[in-house]
């Protein structure tokens, strides 16, 4: 499937990289790993990328699961293990010593400047992001109807999100979309 | 997902620091992230928040809000960040660890067990058109993450920063340029941006 002879190490490699990179959080990143797993390396067609993501938003916990489920595909419970460690440790490590020499340095001006700076990149991140979960999962008008049912719901209401996965899910099962 | 955005989001019910809990253990971090994060549905922050401040009391809001803004500011996945950060603030090295576990550990175990019964049964129809909802619900969640995200900026009118929202969703979304690249144009461009801004602003 892919050329390197170890898909552990391309993983960790990936994963380990895009961690210091993903400015804006895993969502953020969705187009980066799409981009990687899908054009670069071949670990996966872009459907299968489209339902993993549903699968990660899916279930419980914080949405840098999706990178769990890309090592898993690729490489079982060991790439799922070391894929999820590579995109965490590297920035939880630099998140960790940033926040103590905070903690004993001045405050400056600067962190809040850099952090205003960001805020646009991550949100123009975010909607590349959209886009691209968009274009793979909305094949038909209903499905683009219903995505952009739930996205006025989202927006409008504090509705739990697992309850507009669940409904999609039974309007899915029923042949709606 | 939603709650995942910028810290300014986050309303603080005022918890004055008196009534502050004593400092967790470092079994006490664990299991309280495993429950944050096993709840979150759709993003852990809200649930993070509440379980911090207003359930367990072992930081106020401010303080909550800081170090969440420091972590949105850093790469990488924000509450994934977070916990380490705050359990490193009460118990070392060794909280930090523990609250990260917490945090990613039992709904990993989760996700890698739906994993496997998507590799399994991936191409079974009826679990094809259940997948194909979830996936529309998800992406209008998104959309509507942006969205909220983005409205602070319409109400500024903040042209400049629009403009670069813009040309990264273009360079990412529809040119498809490597991440690293599209960042060392955009972070430096977007800081000066901002930098000469508020020197206008304020003279």
């Amino acid at each position: 499937m892919n050329q390197d002879s170890n898909p552990l190490w391309s993983l960790v490699w990936t994963f380990g990289l895009m961690s210091l990179f993903a400015v804006g959080g895993a969502n953020a990143a969705i187009p980066e790993m799409q981009r990687i797993a899908v054009e670069v390396r071949h670990w996966m067609t872009d459907r299968e990328f489209a339902d993993i993501y549903a699968i990660s938003q899916l279930s419980p916990g914080p949405n840098v699961l999706i990178v769990t489920l890309i090592g898993y595909s690729v490489a079982g419970v060991i790439g799922a293990l070391a894929a999820t460690l590579a995109m965490c440790v590297p920035t939880a490590a630099l998140a960790y010593f940033v926040s103590r020499w905070l903690a004993r340095s001045r405050r400056s001006q600067w962190p809040a400047i850099i952090q205003a700076s960001l805020v646009p990149l991550s949100i123009g991140l975010m909607a590349a992001s959209a886009l691209i979960v968009a274009r793979a999962a909305d094949r038909n008008w209903a499905a683009a109807l219903a995505t952009l049912a739930a996205a006025v719901l989202a927006a409008s209401t504090r509705l739990n999100p697992l309850w507009i996965l669940v409904v999609g899910g039974c309007l899915g099962f029923a042949g709606v979309i | 997902m939603p709650s995942d955005s910028p810290p300014a989001a986050v309303p603080a019910p005022a918890i004055p620091a008196s009534t502050l809990q004593p400092p967790p253990s470092v079994m006490a971090l664990f299991f309280a992230f495993a429950k944050m994060s096993l709840a979150g549905f759709g993003g852990v922050l809200a649930f993070a928040r509440r379980g911090i401040v207003e359930e367990h009391r072992w930081m106020t809001a401010d303080e909550f809000n800081e170090t969440y803004a420091l972590c949105h500011f850093l790469p990488g996945p924000n509450v994934v960040n977070l916990s380490v950060v705050f359990g490193s603030r009460f118990r070392g090295t060794v909280g930090g660890i523990a609250a990260f576990l917490g945090l990613v550990g039992p709904p990993m175990v989760v996700v890698t067990i739906l994993g496997a019964l998507y590799m399994r049964y991936g191409e079974v129809d009826a679990l094809r058109r259940v997948l194909a909802g979830v996936s529309c619900g998800a992406v209008g969640l998104l959309m509507s993450a942006v969205f909220k995200m983005m409205m602070p900026l319409i109400r500024r009118r903040d042209v400049a920063a629009f403009v670069v929202m813009v040309l990264v969703f273009v360079a990412i979304g529809l040119a498809r340029l490597p991440l690293q690249l599209v960042l060392l144009v955009a972070v430096p461009l977007s800081i000066a941006i901002t930098f000469i801004m508020r020197r206008r602003g304020t003279a």
